[in-house]
Order: structure tokens, then C-alpha cells, then sequence
């Protein structure tokens, strides 16, 4: 096809016969099944719902929980950010954010203030979210328990009851084999005092953030085929020990390019011999600190913005 | 044990553990077991004795709220909601209750334990059931129970895959008493045993048995099993009960033509 | 345990027209008859004992009273808690009761569990009823050293112990708690004359306090040193023949 013709498919009205896809990908009785699924979610506060997850364009394990729930939600007034891994620019990332735009014609963003829908693959940004925003969580595999209980059956059933004993026992492993709670990403939280979650893998960093947030928290696992929610101002609260209580992540070090001393750090190698730096995980965070004047020790160190061009 | 201790145990004595009216257990035209009545104080053991297909499993398992019964009651002194037919609580209520007031120790500790969780877990575990959450003194009574159950205490982080047998069983059984249970089950604990392990294993059981003044009801095919634990047994052949009464007298004057035969053929040694 | 006069009248065991066989079904359901029509009153304080010949049923007779074997018909009853008990026709759990606090039980062998000390076997009864352990093992201590068993054997299962000194420890477990029924079968067979002389003074001593015993003793000295009368167990054997 001519840039010109993909150009005029990009652009043509929805319904319109230039369109190439449905909007949104997703046909509507499929969109709105998973509306049905998604309220429900939110009705119950952490209850996993099972819904007709739909073959995506990617194979499971490469997001589509996430890509089916912001097709289902997303209208051409929305402003869509992807990140994976914190970063916007990351492949995949990448990749999904240009197929939102192709299939629902929605202006994209990489800044957390500007988007409605947020999809995330293991990070919540540290910009403080807001009213009307929807943040979108990628999830591997959405039962907090299944690593100790194979059984669908009896997870089922300690959900049902509200018999979460088991979770502790992992704890316990926990501290007896490393002294300490040492899970670091995916720490399984109690949603509303009821429902027990898995967040994601989102470094425990993040799990604060979930916990009475403005915004609207949707979370989807295409594979095991369950869609989640925390509705805004929810009480979370992650599990621990009255003896082992609940601590977040710190660093020594602060952001190497923004001086950031209150973001999630990634560590990245810089050559053969050791060196390393350590780098905020969310790149829009650190980019709009840069901006904004702020200078960590390695800020000669531009890292190139490979995508600059491409989204335009 | 002070006397007045003592004394509350002899008053508790008189009020039925377990009542049980009528039991039977059908699958279509063939019988699990068929009416099977009795009642059990505390402290008392059981002993629940048959052969292959005697329907001495599906009798444990239809008292123990594994398997609802066909006809009858099971009327159990709970602690939550006193003398109550177990199958008519509702199914959270029972789950509760079986963690709460129950132990059930298997045969194959395989289907009683976590094997890819640590042992000291597996004992904590019931602990963590009933709500508690603070992991030094859960560990400690961890411990402590592992400890009286004669494991060796290095091997408490280590995965029961990596035990014998007869410490499996042992975590098992540590598992099943750490939260003072009212009425422990077990479904031929040493079944699958060497000898010599069996004979301490037993042992042990008796001696936990007696000092916590435990009611238990043991299922086995082995009568000098049955001799060593229990104070009462309960004579099963094809779903039915056919001798019941003090262990010493139903082994030593046997009435009922098959009692007769199970006992002349335990060989001596 | 002081008896007045009037009690002393009550008796402790009544066994009222007990009769006893077996049958065996694998046999063809052949019936051995043992006795019948037995009548028997111990009161307090009497030892009664068996006589008759050898296999004539005296230590089935005293089976049955305890329990140990089922009647064929009959009743035994004896003193539990200021009542009569039939033992014939109480419920396990009350026959339990009472063999655990009014009526013992002194068999030739002892029933050896491997692993628990000779202490703690002896001091067992005791604990079964309250008792304080490190008072019970004071009074199980100074008992063994009437028996004359060697220190160095308390603390060791009796598994590996010959025929004497495993009869005293059955002795001192059957001795230790002050029972009101005590029913004796043969308890000095292995014992030496010193060591079945204490056990005379054990079972004189036991009944000026009250008790009632029934005893067996092939031992004749032993016998007449303890008997108040004897019983002769082969007068209420089953005729054969007249059997109906």
C-alpha cells in the first residue's frame, strides 16, 4: 500500500469502509462482553471474573489481558500511554502503544498527566495518578495462590471462604529461607479486607500506590482468562508478619541521570569492567525531571530517544 | 495433670465427643458402609479395624466430612458451635471446624503434606490456618512440635520430599496435633512402613495420645495396631459392624465368627 | 482407706448365676462349655481364692469379672463410685472407668510396651487419676525398693528383663494405687521366696485398709498365708452330658 493510502486508512472515520479494522480490534459483542466482565470486577473488589479471552494478534504471555481490556474501554477521545518495564520506549511497549493508535485512532502519550488509559507491563508510574485516569495491568498468571495449590478447585474454594492461610505459608518460607520477606515483585495483597490479589508483577515498590488511588486499577490475564479490578479510593493492604511488617524497597544510591532519591531504580552495566549506574525504571519520570533542571552525575550520558520520530 | 484439672476432665468425660446415628454410605446397589452408630468421649481411641473393602475408609471419610452420608448423622462437640450434625453446616463452617477441632493423618504422607514446602511450613502451616500471624512464635512452636516428634531440627527447612518415610510421617503428625485438636483421624498411619519405624511411630502416637488426653479414631488392618492404641474397637466386614467393645475383650474373647477368624490368623512370631 | 463395721457388710464383688462358654465358629461352631449357675460374694477385706484343677476355668472366671472375656449369662457386679456396677452389662466406657479407679487387675505377664521405663509404667495408674508425677514417683520408688529391683532398672523398658523382675514391676503397678477391687491371677509364679514374701505383706496390707481381692496362686504357702476362704471354681462346672 502507498504511504499515502496507509496514511488515509490511519485517519478515516471509524465506520468508515476506508477502516481496515473494527474499532478497536475487537468486535462490539466482544467488547462488550468483557464491559460486562470489567463491572463486575469492580462491583468486586479484587474477585478474579472469568471471561471469553479472545486470540490476539500476539500469543499469550506477551500482554493480551491487558491489549483486550484498553480495546474494550478506549474511544477516540482517549489519550493512550504504554509502558513495560516502566519505560515507554521499550519494544513491546512500543509495538502495542502504535497498534492503539492504528486500530482506535487514539492520540498517544509518554506522559503519565496526559494519558486517560495507562497499559503496563510490571511498573505503576510515579507520577501520582488522578481521577479519570485507567491504569491497565498486564498479569501472567492472576491467582495469587496457584504456586502452592495446583487445584483450581480448591483456590476457588479458599477464595470462596476467604481461607488465605496458605499465602502466609509462603511467607514463612520466605523469611525462614532468606530471613526476611524477600519476594520483591508480585506481593500478594488483601483487596477491600476480602479478596486476595496478585497485583501483577509490580516490584513492591509500587504495591503503596495501589492502595486508595484515584484512579480506576484493571487488571487482565489473557491466558488464564480473568479480569480483575480495584476501584478508586480501595483499601490494599500487603501481607506480612506482626514481626516481619511490610517495607518497600530502597536505594543507597540516587537517580544517575535526574538525581531522583524517591523513584524505582533500575541498575544497568555500563562496560566489562563492573560499572554500573543506576537509572530511574520509569523514563518519563526522569525525562520530564531532566527537563525540568534537575542533574544526577551521569547526566552526560544522553540516552538516546530511539522513537522520537517514529509515533509522528 | 493438677487434680483439678483432672477432675474437669472426668466431668468433661460424660459429654459425647461424637455421636454417631445410623451412618450408611451407598454407591448405587453397592454398600459403603450401612448403619454404623456410636459415641465417643474425649480421650478415648477408637480403633476402626477390618479388612480390604471392610468400609472401614468410607466410614472414616463420611465422619470426617469427606463424604456426605447416604442416611444417618454425625453429631460432633464442636467448639464453635457446641453438639452440631457436621453436615449440616454450611461448607465454609465445616472447612473451619475441620481445621480448628480436627487432625486427619493419611496413610500416605503425600496426600497429608505440602511436599514442595518446607517441613517447619508444613507445621505452621496450621497455624496460619487459624489466623495467626506472627512468624517467631509460629516458628518456635514449629519447633517445638517437630522437636516431640523426635525429627531431626536441621532438616526443618528442608522439603519433605527430601525425608524418609517414617519423617514424613512424623511431620504429618506434628502438623495435625500442633493446633490441639479435638478428635484426630488417622487412615492407617503407619501402613506403609518399615518395622521398626512402625513400632516407634506407634509409640509415639501413644505416648502424644495420652498426654494430651486426645480422642482419636484409627483406622487399620492391623490387629496388634489396634492391641497397642486403642481402648474401644469396631469390627467392620462388608459395610457393616459386626463386634464392638473394649479392645482387650473383643481381641481376647472374640464372639462374632469373623472377629474369631480375623484374630487366629494373626500370626505369631 | 478406713471401712467402718457397716460397710464391711456391702460386698464389693456380686456375681449372681454367671455362667461361661465359648463357641467357635471356624470350628464348626463347637461349643466349650466352662461353668454356670456361679454365685459369689467378696466383701471387703476377704481374699477369696480360686481352687479347683488346672483348666477348670479360674482364670477365666476372673477374666469374666474383669471383663476381659464377655458373659454368657449372668451378672457381676461390683462397688464403683457407692454404686453397684454390672459389668456384664455396662457400657465399655463405664467398665473402663471402673478397672481405671476401683477394681485392678494383676495378670502373670506383663504387657511390655517398648520404650516406656519401668518408672513410668508403674507410675501410670497414678497418673491416669491425678496425681502429682514427682509424688508418684516417689511412692513408685520407695515400692520397687521393697521389691528389691535394681536401681539401675527404673529407667529401662522391661522388655529385656527376666520373668522375675518384669513380675515385680506388674506387682508394683497393680500395688502402687490403692485399688477397692484387686483380682489377682498368679502374681508371685516367678518371683523368688524373699521377693514372695514382700508381696504377702503387699496384699495383707492392702486388705486391713479394705480391700477385696480374689486371688490364684499355684503356690500353696503363698495360698494360705493371704486366703480368707477359698472358692472352688469346679463345683459350677457344665455337666457335659445334662447340658442342655
Amino acid at each position: 500500500m502507498s504511504s499515502q493510502a496507509t496514511d488515509a486508512a490511519r485517519t478515516a472515520n471509524s465506520n468508515s469502509p476506508e477502516r481496515y479494522y473494527t474499532y478497536g480490534y475487537l468486535d462490539e459483542q466482544t467488547k462488550r462482553m468483557i464491559r460486562r466482565a470489567i463491572l463486575k470486577a469492580i462491583a468486586i473488589p479484587g474477585y478474579q471474573v472469568p471471561f471469553g479471552s479472545r486470540e490476539m494478534p500476539v500469543p499469550y504471555g506477551w500482554g493480551t489481558g491487558g491489549i483486550q481490556l484498553t480495546a474494550a474501554i478506549i474511544g477516540p477521545d482517549d489519550v493512550f500511554k504504554c509502558i513495560d518495564q516502566g519505560a515507554d520506549d521499550t519494544t513491546n511497549a512500543v509495538s502495542i502503544r502504535r497498534f492503539f493508535a492504528k486500530v482506535a485512532d487514539v492520540a498517544t502519550t509518554e506522559d503519565t498527566a496526559e494519558a486517560t488509559i495507562i497499559q503496563s507491563r510490571h511498573r505503576i508510574p510515579e507520577h501520582p495518578l488522578k481521577d479519570g485516569q485507567i491504569m491497565v495491568f498486564q498479569v501472567p498468571q492472576p491467582e495469587p495462590l496457584r504456586g502452592l495449590e495446583p487445584r483450581e478447585m480448591e483456590t476457588r474454594a479458599m477464595h470462596a471462604y476467604e481461607e488465605y492461610g496458605l499465602q502466609y505459608v509462603s511467607l514463612y518460607e520466605n523469611v525462614s529461607a532468606f530471613g526476611r520477606i524477600a519476594a520483591t515483585a508480585g506481593y500478594p495483597v488483601m483487596v477491600d479486607e476480602r479478596y486476595l490479589m496478585s497485583p501483577s508483577p509490580i516490584p513492591k515498590f509500587d504495591n503503596p500506590k495501589l492502595h486508595n488511588s484515584q484512579a480506576l486499577m484493571l487488571f487482565g490475564a489473557g491466558r488464564e482468562k480473568r479480569i480483575y479490578a480495584i476501584p478508586p479510593h480501595t483499601t490494599v493492604r500487603s501481607l506480612d508478619f506482626e514481626d516481619y511488617p511490610f517495607e518497600t524497597q530502597k536505594w543507597e544510591e540516587s537517580c544517575a541521570l535526574c538525581a531522583a532519591d524517591d523513584s524505582y531504580l533500575d541498575e544497568v552495566v555500563l562496560d566489562d569492567q563492573g560499572q554500573r549506574m543506576f537509572v530511574c525504571s520509569d523514563s518519563h519520570y526522569c525525562s520530564d525531571r531532566r527537563a525540568q533542571g534537575f542533574r544526577g552525575p551521569m547526566a552526560g550520558h544522553e540516552l538516546v530517544d530511539i522513537d522520537k520520530d517514529a509515533d509522528q | 495433670m493438677t487434680l483439678t484439672a483432672q477432675q474437669e476432665t472426668v466431668d468433661q468425660a460424660d459429654q459425647p465427643l461424637l455421636r454417631v446415628h445410623s451412618l450408611s454410605k451407598h454407591y448405587g446397589m453397592i454398600t459403603g458402609c450401612r448403619d454404623v452408630s456410636f459415641e465417643m468421649r474425649p480421650g478415648e481411641v477408637l480403633g476402626i479395624v477390618g479388612e480390604s473393602g471392610s468400609g472401614k475408609t468410607t466410614l472414616l471419610n463420611c465422619l470426617s466430612g469427606r463424604l456426605t452420608p447416604s442416611q444417618g448423622r454425625v453429631e460432633f462437640n464442636a467448639s464453635r458451635h457446641g453438639l452440631v450434625d457436621i453436615y449440616n453446616l454450611s461448607e465454609p463452617d465445616r472447612r473451619r471446624m475441620q481445621r480448628e477441632d480436627w487432625g486427619f493423618v493419611h496413610q500416605n504422607p503425600r496426600d497429608g503434606l505440602r511436599m514442595r514446602v518446607s517441613g517447619g511450613a508444613n507445621v505452621a502451616e496450621s497455624l496460619m490456618n487459624l489466623g495467626r500471624r506472627h512468624y517467631g512464635d509460629m516458628r518456635q512452636a514449629s519447633l517445638n512440635w517437630l522437636n516431640r516428634v523426635e525429627l531431626d531440627l536441621s532438616r526443618i527447612d528442608d522439603k519433605p520430599r527430601t525425608y524418609s518415610g517414617g519423617m514424613q510421617q512424623r511431620v504429618q503428625i506434628a502438623r495435625n496435633l500442633i493446633h490441639a485438636p479435638r478428635l484426630v483421624f488417622m487412615d492407617e498411619p503407619t501402613g506403609g512402613l518399615d518395622v521398626s519405624v512402625q513400632a516407634r511411630l506407634l509409640d509415639l502416637m501413644r505416648e502424644l495420645v495420652r498426654d494430651l488426653g486426645l480422642a482419636a479414631i484409627l483406622v487399620t488392618h492391623d490387629m496388634a495396631v489396634a492391641r497397642l492404641m486403642a481402648d474401644r474397637l469396631m469390627v467392620m466386614k462388608s459395610g457393616s459392624v459386626v463386634e464392638t467393645g473394649l479392645t482387650d475383650q473383643v481381641l481376647d474373647d472374640p464372639q462374632h465368627p469373623y472377629t474369631q477368624l480375623l484374630v487366629s490368623s494373626v500370626l505369631q512370631i | 482407706m478406713q471401712q467402718s463395721q457397716h460397710n464391711r457388710q456391702i460386698p464389693a464383688i456380686r456375681v449372681t448365676d454367671l455362667r461361661k462358654q465359648f463357641t467357635l465358629h471356624n470350628q464348626g461352631s463347637i461349643e466349650i462349655p466352662v461353668f454356670q449357675s456361679l454365685n459369689l460374694e467378696v466383701l471387703p477385706g476377704e481374699c477369696v481364692v480360686f481352687v479347683g484343677d488346672s483348666g477348670i476355668g479360674k482364670s477365666t472366671l476372673m477374666r469374666t469379672i474383669y471383663g476381659n472375656y464377655l458373659a454368657s449369662g449372668g451378672t457381676v457386679e461390683v462397688q464403683h463410685d457407692g454404686t453397684f456396677v454390672d459389668i456384664t452389662k455396662a457400657s465399655p466406657h463405664l467398665v473402663a472407668a471402673v478397672r481405671r479407679r476401683s477394681m485392678g487387675y494383676v495378670s502373670q505377664f506383663l504387657r511390655v510396651i517398648p520404650r516406656i521405663s519401668t518408672l513410668d509404667l508403674v507410675i501410670e495408674p497414678l497418673l491416669g487419676n491425678g496425681v502429682d508425677p514427682e509424688e508418684a514417683k516417689s511412692r513408685a520408688i520407695s515400692l520397687l525398693r521393697s521389691l528389691r529391683l535394681p536401681e539401675a532398672l527404673w529407667s529401662l523398658p522391661p522388655a529385656t528383663f527376666s520373668g522375675g523382675e518384669q513380675q515385680r514391676v506388674n506387682i508394683a503397678r497393680s500395688f502402687i494405687r490403692e485399688y477397692p477391687v484387686l483380682l489377682l491371677d498368679e502374681p508371685t509364679a516367678s518371683l523368688d521366696a524373699t521377693n514372695r514374701e514382700t508381696v504377702i505383706e503387699l496384699i495383707k496390707a492392702a486388705l486391713n485398709k479394705g480391700a477385696a481381692m480374689i486371688g490364684i496362686f499355684h503356690d500353696h504357702d503363698v495360698r494360705d498365708a493371704v486366703a480368707t476362704r477359698h472358692f472352688d471354681v469346679s463345683s459350677f462346672k457344665i455337666d457335659m452330658e445334662s447340658a442342655a
